[in-house]
Formats: C-alpha cells, sequence, structure tokens
C-alpha cells in the first residue's frame, strides 16, 4: 500500500517535471517576500522562531507518551477492574500535576 | 502460481483500486466542495467545463501537470521535492486498514488491503507522519511565510493528536479491542458508539478538523495572514499533491468517523426488518456515512471563522485535552463501577457531558479566548474584550 501510494507520488512529480514547461528567471526564482528582495530567508540561515513552538513539542512528547501508556490499559480494561481503575486514577493524578504546573507557568499562553 | 504471490497481486490490485477511488473522489471532492460552497452562498459555482462542471477536475488535473515546477533558489532541492510524496503518500496508505464490508464480501476478497490487529494505533500512526510532509515542505522552501506556516501546522496537528487519542480511549475501553473489524462487529450487537460515547465523538470530530487543517482550524494555510503558508513556494503538481494529501485526510477522517462510532459498513439494524439482509450490504453504507462527514465538513467551511493562532492553541490544550481525559476516566469509572446498569446509563452519562460542554462553551471562552497580553503592556491595556468578540 505504502509502495503503491509512494509510487504514485513519484510518478505523478516526474510526469510533471518532463512535461511543464522550463523558463525559469532570476527573478521568478526568487522566494516570495510581498515583491521585496528576500531578506534573511534561506534554509539554515538561523532564523530565530518563539520557545512556544519547542514547549509544545516538548510537551506533545510527554502527553502523547501518556496515551501511549493508556492504550494497552483501555484494551484491556474489562478484565482488569475494579483495580486498574484505581491505578488509572493514580497515573492521571500525577500527569495532572505536571499539567497544572504547566498551565499556572502560562507556558500554554502564546503571550 | 504459488499461493502467496497470489495473495500478494490481489493485495497489490486492491492497493491501486483504492488509490485510484481516493484519487477520483479526492478530484469530485474538490468540484463537490465549489458547488455547495457556491450553493451556500447564492450562487452556481463551476458549470462550464463540461455538463454540471463534471469535467472541472480533468481540466485542474492536466492544467496542474503542464504547469511549470518552479523551485525557488534558496530551497532545499532535495526535501522540496520529497516532502510533497510524503505527504501524499502517508495520506494514501492511512485509508488502507479501513474494512469496508464483512470478510470475503468483495467478490470473493477481503473488502480492506491491509488488517491489523492495532488498526487505530496504525491509522494515528500514519496520519501523523503527514505532519513530516507539511513541515519539511515549509522549512525546504527556504522563505519565511512558508517556514511560519510549517511550523504552525506541526504544532497545530501534535496538540490536537493529543486529543484525538485521548477522545478514543473511552471507546477502546468499551469495545476492547483496537481492531476496526472487531470494532464494527462490536457495534453491530450493542448498538452505534454515538451512543455511548457523544463526548468522545464531539472531541474526536473537533480534532479532526484541526488535524486536517480544515476551516476553522486551517491556520497553517491562512491565506489572508500568512499567503498560503507551507504551500507558498510550491506550484504545479508538488501544490496538488498537498492539497491532495489534504482532501484524502478529510476523507480519511470522515471513513473512521464512521467506522469508530456510526457503526462502519454495518447498517441500521432495524432496516433489517423491512428489506432482509440490507445492513450487510458492504461499500454501500460507508460511502453513505463517508458522504455525510465530508458534507460536514464543506458546511462548517462555509459557516465558522477562522480561529486566531493563540486562541486555537489554548482550545486544544486547554479545553479538548483535559475534556477528553475527563471523558475517559468517567467511562473507566462506568466500567469499574457500574455494578448491574446497562450501557444506556453510561450513554445518558456521555450526552449530559456533551450538553455541559456545550452550555459550558460560553462560560469557559475566557480559557482561550483571552486577548494576548503582552508583559510591557500590562500596564496599558487591562481591559477585556467583549464575550463573543474577536
Amino acid at each position: 500500500m505504502l509502495l503503491v501510494a509512494l509510487g504514485i507520488g513519484v510518478l505523478a512529480v516526474v510526469v510533471s517535471a518532463i512535461l511543464g514547461p522550463k523558463k525559469a528567471t532570476r527573478v521568478k526564482l526568487m522566494a516570495y517576500e510581498s515583491g521585496n528582495d528576500p531578506e534573511h530567508g534561506g534554509v539554515g540561515t538561523g532564523q530565530r522562531f518563539p520557545v512556544h513552538f519547542y514547549l509544545v513539542a516538548m510537551l506533545f512528547i510527554v502527553f502523547d507518551i501518556e496515551t501511549a501508556f493508556f492504550y494497552p490499559l483501555a484494551v484491556a480494561y474489562q478484565h482488569l477492574v475494579p483495580f486498574a481503575f484505581l491505578e488509572a486514577v493514580t497515573f492521571v493524578l500525577l500527569l495532572l500535576v505536571g499539567y497544572v504546573y504547566v498551565l499556572k507557568k502560562k507556558v500554554l499562553e502564546w503571550a | 502460481m504459488p499461493d502467496w504471490l497470489a495473495a500478494a497481486l490481489i493485495t497489490l490490485l486492491k492497493a491501486v483500486l483504492v488509490i485510484f477511488a481516493l484519487l477520483t473522489t479526492f478530484a469530485y471532492m474538490t468540484l463537490v466542495e465549489r458547488r455547495l460552497l457556491a450553493r451556500m452562498q447564492l450562487r452556481p459555482g463551476p458549470n462550464r467545463v463540461g455538463p454540471l462542471g463534471l469535467l472541472q477536475p480533468l481540466a485542474d488535473a492536466i492544467k496542474s501537470i503542464f504547469k511549470e515546477d518552479v523551485s525557488v533558489t534558496l530551497a532545499d532541492k532535495l526535501v522540496y521535492t520529497l516532502a510533497p510524496i510524503v505527504a501524499i503518500a502517508m495520506a494514501l496508505s492511512a485509508f488502507g486498514g479501513l474494512p469496508a464490508g464483512p470478510a470475503n464480501s468483495l467478490f470473493g476478497e477481503d473488502p480492506w488491503v491491509y488488517n491489523l490487529n492495532t488498526g487505530v494505533l496504525a491509522l494515528l500512526a500514519l496520519t501523523s507522519m503527514g505532519v513530516y510532509g507539511i513541515f519539511l515542505g515549509g522549512w525546504a522552501s527556504g522563505s519565511k511565510y512558508p517556514i511560519l506556516g510549517g511550523l504552525r501546522s506541526s504544532a497545530q496537528m501534535i496538540s490536537y493528536e493529543l486529543g484525538m487519542g485521548l477522545s478514543l480511549l473511552g471507546l477502546l475501553m468499551l469495545v476492547g479491542t483496537t481492531s476496526f473489524q472487531g470494532i464494527v462487529i462490536w457495534q453491530a450487537t450493542h448498538g452505534w458508539l454515538i451512543l455511548f460515547q457523544s463526548l468522545g465523538f464531539a472531541l474526536f470530530l473537533i480534532s479532526s478538523f484541526a488535524e486536517t487543517n480544515r476551516t476553522p482550524f486551517d491556520l497553517p494555510e491562512a491565506e489572508q495572514e500568512i499567503v498560503a503558508g507551507y504551500l507558498t513556494e510550491y506550484s504545479a503538481i508538488k501544490w496538488a499533491l498537498f492539497q491532495m494529501a489534504e482532501y484524502v485526510n478529510m476523507i480519511t477522517a470522515s471513513a473512521v468517523m464512521s467506522t469508530l462510532f456510526f457503526g462502519g459498513w454495518k447498517g441500521p439494524q432495524f432496516l433489517n426488518g423491512i428489506i432482509p439482509g440490507i445492513s450487510d450490504w458492504p461499500i454501500i453504507w460507508l460511502v453513505v456515512k463517508i458522504a455525510f462527514f465530508l458534507f460536514t465538513f464543506i458546511w462548517v467551511r462555509a459557516t465558522l471563522p477562522r480561529l486566531r493562532y493563540d486562541q486555537l492553541m489554548r482550545f486544544g490544550w486547554k479545553l479538548v485535552l483535559p475534556v477528553a481525559l475527563a471523558n475517559t476516566m468517567l467511562t473507566a469509572a462506568f466500567l469499574a463501577y457500574r455494578g448491574n446498569g446497562g450501557l444506556w446509563f453510561l450513554a445518558i452519562l456521555s450526552l449530559a457531558g456533551l450538553v455541559a460542554l456545550l452550555i459550558m462553551s460560553d462560560r469557559v471562552r475566557p480559557l482561550w479566548n483571552t486577548p494576548t497580553v503582552r508583559r510591557e503592556e500590562d500596564a496599558v491595556r487591562p481591559t477585556p474584550r467583549p464575550v463573543g468578540g474577536d
């Protein structure tokens, strides 16, 4: 499935590259910046971005691991009740402490 | 011919068929979307190319193949070319695991391309791989708007992926399996899961709107704000591949919602009394349900304005995530201590949660809707904006 899908993508790009016209000019290949000369463009030119994106990614890793722990619990849950419920509550409470800390630190504020 | 070769060939054939079907659906989705949007805005929509504009998608496709493939000087050539391919490949292959009917119902073959015991997980994994396509595309363009769009997009998609994963947990607790077949069969005996997980469904619906970058949440490509986001530097077929990925993701999301919450390929059971066996007709029911959800996607696009970016992130982290967690714990508590009560109690409980969410949505609005106050301006503008503003 993945191979066929990849194949479709590659095929489309190759066909378009062969069939399309090729009349590149310097101005046409310029990065888009509302008609101005691009300033500090380009890959790896050390542009700076808000730290929020990094924080969100970190939080995502933490909470996605939580979700990953929850999946097996959810599937096997009906064989484990009611003890598993207490376990889950403990786990969630521990995570909620972290969540509240993050909230109070205003990480999710996007100021 | 040995058995494994025959099986491999059949799988290959099915994969090609599914991809072809998806691409056709995508092409006609663009037409249907334009015509429906036009209807909603009291204008006719594309109706010149062919009868009812039916040849419009074909014309668009041919045009985008014959357009010049511009790649910007500052772009990282390899990644720039690979990104749309990654996006489309992940989007297309996510669909193959969804069953369209009972085993052996497609001319003696199984109506799915691959069937995994961990269907839900595999699907979540594949769809989240789409983030790579978008972000790398934005990064490799070597220009400011695409990088901004890519960053926004990746942050948004990973945030709502949490809500998506968590809102499914209650469902999985009820069903006790992650394979799509198992979930569909469970629903055929116990009733559609939307009844017992209406809160979970609402959260999943919101998250899937955000995952597929559709309006209210289409910040990454907010035309009025950052040109076209990660698409700014793409032209010709590469641009079309990104669009394709977005629409295919939409179709997959609709199919997932119908499979998980609306009984999948099974029709309503009570119709069996009128026409025997109608609820087992393969493919038809699934297509009807997918069409319904696609219509919802378009409808919402014509109705709701876009959120601001900070509102979007707050909405995801402060509302969707905790409520999804609460839904999980609610279902868990119910399953642990239900005693002799049936599932109907859970249905009422979940519905109450949904109603509470709707009523509360105005109260909790300040959670995600408060204007961003910068620190140096704290003294200058403490005045809150009126409720419902922005």
